[in-house]
């Protein structure tokens, strides 16, 4: 994914074939999850191929292939300062709320 | 374990059983991320504690240079094995015996492909490029596995690397199963599971031949004579003259050493055999009870080495062949650019008219 190290997200249309992520909803009512990445020249044999590579036993139902070089990413090595904000907002979380005795449904 | 159920159909357990398990511990690893501390300033100590508490290490963390190359080397070269793989069998795509038989082998080779493609994929996360990977295999700077220098003379061969060859890659790589680098991890789950039905198709068409006609069941043990100790050779060499191996264990890149792979693949196969009722070509094959394991002989490490180095039966016949496919595939690459090229113009166009 945009995961990777700068030098293949580089690739252009001149050299080497671009690189793209791909999704797959195994069924319907899950969301897509990321399965690998391919080379392929347009969106359209990226489709195929990942067809043929990672759903050759009936893994999905769906497929989104997303250029590499389209996904901006946080990195792991931000993730103190990124994912902070969430951490000291433990009130987001049911589980931060007492439930008085009694009160059922909650 | 595997094989042994044959023909009947189990609920998972051996080594599908571990590949299930091992892709439970890497949620269970990630579920545990949730409450980890961040990397901080200390990413070394940071490294060794991921690793130390069985997580994955994924592509934009801090790792050693030591481990990114040795990674990169290792799935590198698992990948071209994967794809040299293709040649052996793919040699008997056309004179497989039966329509049936052709379709399963077609669709086999394919699947070899894919593994290819799943593991550069995940050398690429360690930044470096498909295209110098396809370089290293073609220049002969990067080896594949021994195993795949040597000929497939018969039907029964494609039945002997089914069952021996792709039984021993599954014994090597479900452990990596759980390897400490995450793409990698991963691919191995996904490729583990696919190669139990290569084994097994292997497995029975051993088993029709060895229940066929005397000539039938003669190729099939000669194809069995032939293949066995390459086969124990996959292992690499053994555990004094691994060079590679304190390393690997200690990053958790490799989880058991050669031998104790070896001596594991031995034991599962001498029941298959068994059931096979095809004989394995080894007469200081015995039970150990106070080892609770067989005793075996060695392969010929020279031989190995040999291979390896480039002075195997088909060496040059595979890497020629590979270079020639490479080759003559590039007008293919070629026009899918120039295609996708056109279509972007005309798009530019339509969007400015
Ligand atoms: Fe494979
Ligand atoms: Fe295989």
């Amino acid at each position: 994914m945009s995961e990777r190290g700068e030098r293949t997200d580089r690739l252009g249309a001149e050299g080497p074939a671009p690189l793209w992520e791909v999704f797959v909803r195994a069924r319907r009512g899950l969301a897509h999850t990321h399965v690998g990445s391919l080379h392929a020249p347009d969106a359209e044999l990226a489709l195929h191929n990942a067809r043929d590579l990672y759903t050759r036993r009936q893994e999905g139902v769906s497929i989104w292939v997303v250029p590499a070089s389209a996904i901006t990413a946080s990195s792991p090595d931000e993730k103190d300062a990124f994912f902070d904000p969430a951490a000291d907002k433990v009130y987001r979380h049911p589980t931060f709320y007492e439930v008085p005795e009694g009160a059922a449904h909650l | 374990m595997y094989g042994n159920d044959f023909p009947g159909e189990d609920p998972p357990g051996g080594l599908l059983g571990e590949v299930e398990a091992a892709e439970a511990a890497l949620r269970a690893a990630a579920q545990q991320d949730r409450d980890a501390a961040g990397p901080g300033t200390d990413l070394a100590a940071y490294f060794a504690q991921v690793v130390d508490a069985d997580q994955k290490i994924e592509p934009r963390d801090w790792m050693p240079e030591a481990y990114r190359r040795t990674l990169i080397r290792q799935i590198a070269q698992h990948a071209h094995s994967e794809i040299i793989g293709m040649q052996p069998e793919g040699n008997w795509i056309s004179r497989a015996p039966s329509l049936k038989r052709k379709a399963i082998l077609l669709a086999k080779v394919q699947d070899e492909a894919g593994h290819g493609l799943y593991l550069y994929a995940a050398a690429e996360t360690l930044g470096i490029s498909r295209d110098e990977l396809v370089d290293l295999l073609l220049d002969g700077r990067q080896k594949y596995s021994s195993i795949f220098n040597y000929p497939t003379l018969s039907w029964a061969d494609v039945g002997a690397i089914g069952w021996l060859v792709d039984g021993a890659a599954i014994v090597n790589q479900v452990p990596l199963c759980r390897c400490s680098y995450g793409p990698y991890a991963r691919a191995m789950i996904r490729v583990c599971k696919e190669e139990s039905f290569h084994q097994r198709q292997g497995y029975e068409i051993l088993h029709v031949l060895a229940h066929g006609t005397p000539a039938q069941r003669a190729m099939a043990q000669d194809a069995v004579d032939r293949w066995w100790y390459p086969s124990l050779a996959m292992f690499g060499p053994p555990d004094g003259d691994s060079t590679h191996s304190a390393q690997s264990m200690a990053w958790k890149i490799k989880r058991f050493s050669n031998d104790e792979l070896r001596q594991r693949f031995v034991d599962m196969c001498v029941g298959q055999a068994e059931v096979l009722g095809l004989a394995i070509p080894d007469p200081g094959l015995r039970w150990n009870d106070e080892r609770q394991a067989y005793d075996f002989t060695q392969p010929d490490y020279a031989e190995l080495m040999r291979v390896i180095s480039g002075d195997g039966p088909c060496n040059r016949e595979r890497i020629a062949h590979r270079r020639r496919a490479h080759a003559e595939g590039a007008w293919v690459r070629e026009a899918a650019a120039a295609y996708a090229a056109k279509q972007r113009n005309k798009k530019k166009e339509m969007v400015a008219a």
